[in-house]
């Protein structure tokens, strides 16, 4: 049965900048899928992007065949059990598990508490840093022995996690304070390094430069102040 | 299968233990349930959750698996030969049911807990108006998933049966609470049916909590501040 016939039809609605429509961009190109990448502007959202996320108004949406499926990680399971090629989830029940678990606490714990060192000083943002450490710490502990979280290579998880790598890590020299510095994170740093080795990794993250340029002016907007 | 150990922690009245019970249950999996007492987490759980500290925790041959829906992913994959998918069969489909539990997780029950913790009458009306919002949203995705069938999951009760059916218990005693109904004849028709094949399911009926016992537990959790 084809898996990859030329009437399929995919799309991806997307910001460049944002890490949970870069990691479905990173799934899709690991498995050699072709899509049609649909830039939105997530202050003026569009009408197609209201009618096929209704419920939560968000990108990323994937649409294949016209039907549209919302949620990052929702969409990251959907790409693994619809395009079987280069598997991000491991076979393995408990290992999938494992996956499922981590990546939800990267989401859930690591970036909703991370986000909230922006904007903020002094003993506040101390606390914030400390609690952002003991999460990652978590993280720090599962890349012992590993190349990846994956295991040996790139995997869910890591996917999900390019959020540490590529935006945590990089907005350090404009929020002004080293939330994940080597010394304390050495296993992490050397995962990063592994990441860059990979071609679909590299490709698909946003340039730094651009990055960069980009969170400053949105922290302006928001009369934060950067470093 | 040889006799698996299987060990579940958690407590009668916890919504997330439920759907693990559940799921348990429609496999005919033989599990050791342990009851947490209210107020203190035992060492076990602390052991076994050292991330969230919480439950459920599913521990299958000496192995833990945290979160209640990724509980019930794991319990399907790794009894996939034995009673009936809790997932549905197609990508898509397990996508939707993905996409709404998270749904129901992240932003449904979030405004029906803030009922119970509402301030005040002002802030009561606003929860509960957004609570009838998003639980018209609910009506429409039952009678999208179930096309006519008893159940979101078809002709048997699946993975988002278990995630929103577990809370109705508590949901019965938040519209007591807040003097309101939100399962209504009127307003919800499909929810309604729905509710009750969904209780009296064999799986279902042994494990749901009484309404009454749950709301003097809710009083616990949930104290009223003196006039």
């Amino acid at each position: 049965m084809a898996e990859r016939s030329n009437s399929e039809e995919v799309k991806l609605l997307g910001m460049w900048a944002s890490p949970f429509s870069r990691r479905i961009e990173i799934a899709l190109t690991l498995k050699g899928v072709s899509y049609e990448f649909l830039e939105q502007d997530i202050t003026n959202k569009s009408s197609l992007l209201l009618q096929l996320n209704p419920v939560n108004k968000m990108i990323p949406v994937l649409v294949h065949n016209g039907k549209p499926i919302s949620e990052s990680l929702v969409i990251l399971e959907y790409i693994d059990e619809t395009w079987r090629d280069n598997p991000i989830l491991p076979q393995d029940p408990y290992e999938r598990t494992m996956a499922r678990f981590w990546s939800k606490f990267v989401d859930e714990q690591i970036y909703v508490t991370a986000m909230k060192v922006v904007g903020k000083t002094g003993k506040e943002r101390d606390a914030v840093v400390e609690a952002t450490r003991d999460l990652l710490m978590f993280l720090e502990k599962e890349l012992v022995g590993k190349d990846f979280l994956g295991g040996k290579s790139l995997g869910f998880v890591d996917i999900v996690a390019t959020l540490v790598a590529f935006w945590l890590m990089r907005t350090e020299e404009i929020v002004g304070v080293k939330v994940v510095p080597v010394e304390k994170f050495p296993e992490i740093h050397r995962w990063v390094k592994n990441l860059l080795g990979n071609d679909v990794i590299k490709k698909c993250i946003p340039p730094e430069d651009e990055h960069l340029k980009y969170i400053r002016a949105r922290m302006e907007k928001l009369n934060i102040k950067s470093a | 299968m040889a006799t698996e150990d299987v060990k579940l922690i958690g407590s009668w009245a916890s919504v997330y233990v439920m759907r693990a019970r559940i799921a348990l249950h429609l496999k005919s999996i033989s599990y050791e349930f342990l009851q947490e007492t209210y107020g203190s987490k035992s060492e076990l759980l602390l052991k076994s959750n050292p991330v969230h500290k919480k439950m459920p925790v599913l521990i299958h041959a000496d192995k833990p698996v945290c979160e209640s829906n990724i509980i019930v992913h794991y319990i399907d994959e790794a009894w996939n030969s034995s009673g009936p998918s809790i997932l549905p069969s197609h990508p898509y489909d397990r996508a939707i049911a993905r996409f709404w539990a998270a749904y129901i997780d992240d932003q449904w029950f979030i405004s029906v807990r803030s009922i119970l913790t509402a301030q005040g009458d002002e802030e009561k009306k606003a929860a509960i108006a957004q609570v009838e919002e998003r639980t018209k949203l609910l009506e429409k995705a039952f009678n999208d998933c179930s096309q006519g069938k008893p159940f979101f999951n078809g002709d048997h009760i699946g993975y988002l049966d278990i995630a929103l059916g577990s809370f109705l218990g508590w949901w019965r005693v938040v519209e007591l609470d807040a003097n309101h109904k939100f399962l209504d004849e009127t307003k919800t028709p499909s929810l309604v049916k729905w509710a009750e094949r969904f209780c009296d399911d064999p799986a279902v009926k042994p494990i749901m909590p009484e309404i009454t016992k749950l709301a003097e537990f809710a009083r616990k959790l949930f104290p009223k501040p003196q006039a």
